[in-house]
């Protein structure tokens, strides 16, 4: 960014605090997606607690950045580069928060495939769509950060790996399911779960988006590449049909 | 004395679009106007205040039916240029200007043009609201009297209803067109200048800081009055509210130092602005 500071000063404490919650919802993002992910694998309830209830933390840093947002643009009447970094960390904050969301919405699974018959091989495609996310979140983060316009655009256009991913993900829970019933509520939730994870992939798009705009102060308008075509999928069921 | 009062025509106009009429019929002069029709052109114009230059080589179109803001620092040279458009700054002692003007493409500088009629077609409004001491009715009734505009009162009293309605003021004095134009408040004082500036049929509005002596409410109603205006007008405003500028202009104009910095659309300017300047300028970050 290389700025000069402003001629009033506590605006840039203003837009330095905003930064700062971006930069803490960002790391509590990442750190619930991770964890999530691990009760799941590991079906550890308390990991899976602490997920939840770290969520609460997530909305209120989204409702401060909201209102200081609200608050400078009542008072300062920001222009360019000033009126987008704000209209960007409402942004973020939004996609962050339902981030924390998705990761919250994961953790509550854990509780309830407790004691559900599952095969850990059912779990491994989850864990790796997560990585996939985690690792987009983990760049578009940074590259909000250091105002990184080329870093959030391989964000951008890597997102077709998570959403075809998530395609054969799906496809192969559905296989299970029909391996072996007992698979069926438990596969339900990972299927849950992973597309919970693949929206989280999503709003790391969105985020890098964000940026572009934020970077140029022109809206990415281009069609991003899109390989999730679950809504279309179907298994053949090769015995009976229901 | 107030330079309002030179406003004048020497056209035979009767509705406010025959002048436009009669110089679209006249050769445009310079580069062909591209996209919107231009109505002012500056080319390549300096200004010198004795051995200072206050304007370098700047060179603006001013789009017909548009709003054009000016903005800048104090002593960027806006309000400078602004006067090079009506050739006020030839009231000025030792003030030379150079390069061309030109108006529908008629060079404005060009000898055989009488520049008070160049000024009933610029017309202008400052800062201070400035009526005459005299009437509501004779503030707007004087310029078109004085060029004969109106054959007899009726023709006359139309032409004052008409110009205080153009400027949002008439239902609010219509009871008392006989009092002082100065008794009104700061908000109607200007709405009437800006109805004396429009019942001479001018073409071009120069507005020099039009709201920097309102309130928000009166701010607001003059505001109003421009964004109706620009239907008619080529209006040119120079004001220090950026806000004001983002507000009511089409095409918002920098000016820093005396040169123009960037001109662009206005939403472009304040939302993604080209030059450092303008960023620094428009986002308070000026050293």
């Amino acid at each position: 960014m290389a700025n000069q500071e402003h001629i009033v000063t506590s605006f840039d404490d203003e837009l330095n605090s905003l930064a700062q919650k971006i930069a803490e919802m960002g790391g509590m993002a990442e750190q619930q997606v991770g964890d999530s992910v691990a009760a799941l694998s590991r079906r550890d309830e308390a990991l899976a607690q602490r997920v939840i209830s770290i969520d609460q933390r997530m909305d209120e840093l989204q409702r401060q950045i909201e209102d200081e947002a609200t608050r400078m643009i009542a008072r300062r009447q920001p222009m360019a580069q000033d009126l987008r970094e704000i209209v960007a960390a409402i942004h973020i904050a939004n996609d962050l928060e339902r981030v924390g969301d998705m990761a919250k919405n994961t953790a509550k699974r854990v509780f309830a495939i407790e004691g559900n018959f599952a095969a850990q091989r059912l779990v491994s495609g989850v864990e790796h769509i997560a990585e996939m996310s985690l690792a987009q979140l983990k760049q578009v983060l940074d590259a909000y950060t250091a105002r990184d316009l080329d870093g959030a655009l391989a964000v951008w256009q890597r997102d077709d790996e998570i959403d075809a991913m998530y395609t054969s993900l799906f496809r192969e829970l559905l296989t299970y399911m029909m391996e072996d019933p007992r698979n069926i509520t438990f596969c339900t939730h990972l299927l849950f779960c992973a597309k919970n994870i693949e929206r989280i992939g999503d709003h790391a798009t969105n985020i890098a988006e964000t940026i572009h705009y934020l970077v140029t102060g022109v809206p990415l308008t281009e069609e991003r590449p899109k390989k999730d075509t679950s809504s279309v999928t179907t298994v053949e069921y090769t015995e009976s049909d229901d | 004395m107030n330079d309002a009062s030179k406003l004048q025509v020497t056209l035979p106009i009767t509705p406010d679009t025959s002048a436009a009429v009669a110089s679209s019929a006249m050769v445009r002069e310079g580069e062909a106007a591209a996209g919107p029709d231009i109505k002012v052109a500056a080319r390549n114009v300096d200004v010198f205040y004795g051995d200072k230059q206050a304007i370098k080589d700047v060179s603006v179109d001013i789009p017909e039916r548009s709003v054009t803001a000016f903005i800048g620092p104090s002593g960027c040279g806006k309000s400078t240029f602004l006067r090079c458009i009506n050739r006020m700054n030839d009231t000025i002692d030792g003030c030379r200007v150079t390069g061309e003007i030109t108006l529908d493409g008629l060079d404005i500088h060009d000898p055989s043009l009488d520049v008070v009629e160049l000024r009933a077609r610029v017309g202008m409004v400052f800062q201070k609201p400035n009526p005459f001491p005299k009437s509501i009715y004779e503030n707007v009734a004087y310029g078109p009297r004085i060029h004969g505009l109106a054959r007899g009162r009726p023709e006359l009293d139309e032409i004052v209803e008409s110009s205080l309605r153009k400027a949002g003021l008439f239902e609010e004095v219509k009871d008392r067109l006989d009092g002082p134009g100065t008794g009104l408040s700061g908000g109607q004082q200007q709405r009437l200048c800006i109805a004396r500036a429009i019942a001479v049929s001018p073409e071009v509005i120069l507005m020099d800081e039009p709201c920097s002596a309102l309130d928000p409410i009166a701010t607001a109603k003059v505001e109003e009055l421009i964004d109706e205006l620009k239907a008619n007008y080529a209006i040119i405003i120079v004001t220090h509210s950026m806000q004001q500028a983002a507000r009511v202009s089409q095409q918002t104009a920098f000016f820093h130092l005396g040169v123009l910095a960037e001109i662009g659309s206005t939403q472009e300017i304040f939302t993604n602005p080209k030059d450092k300047r303008t960023q620094d300028y428009i986002t308070g970050r000026f050293g």
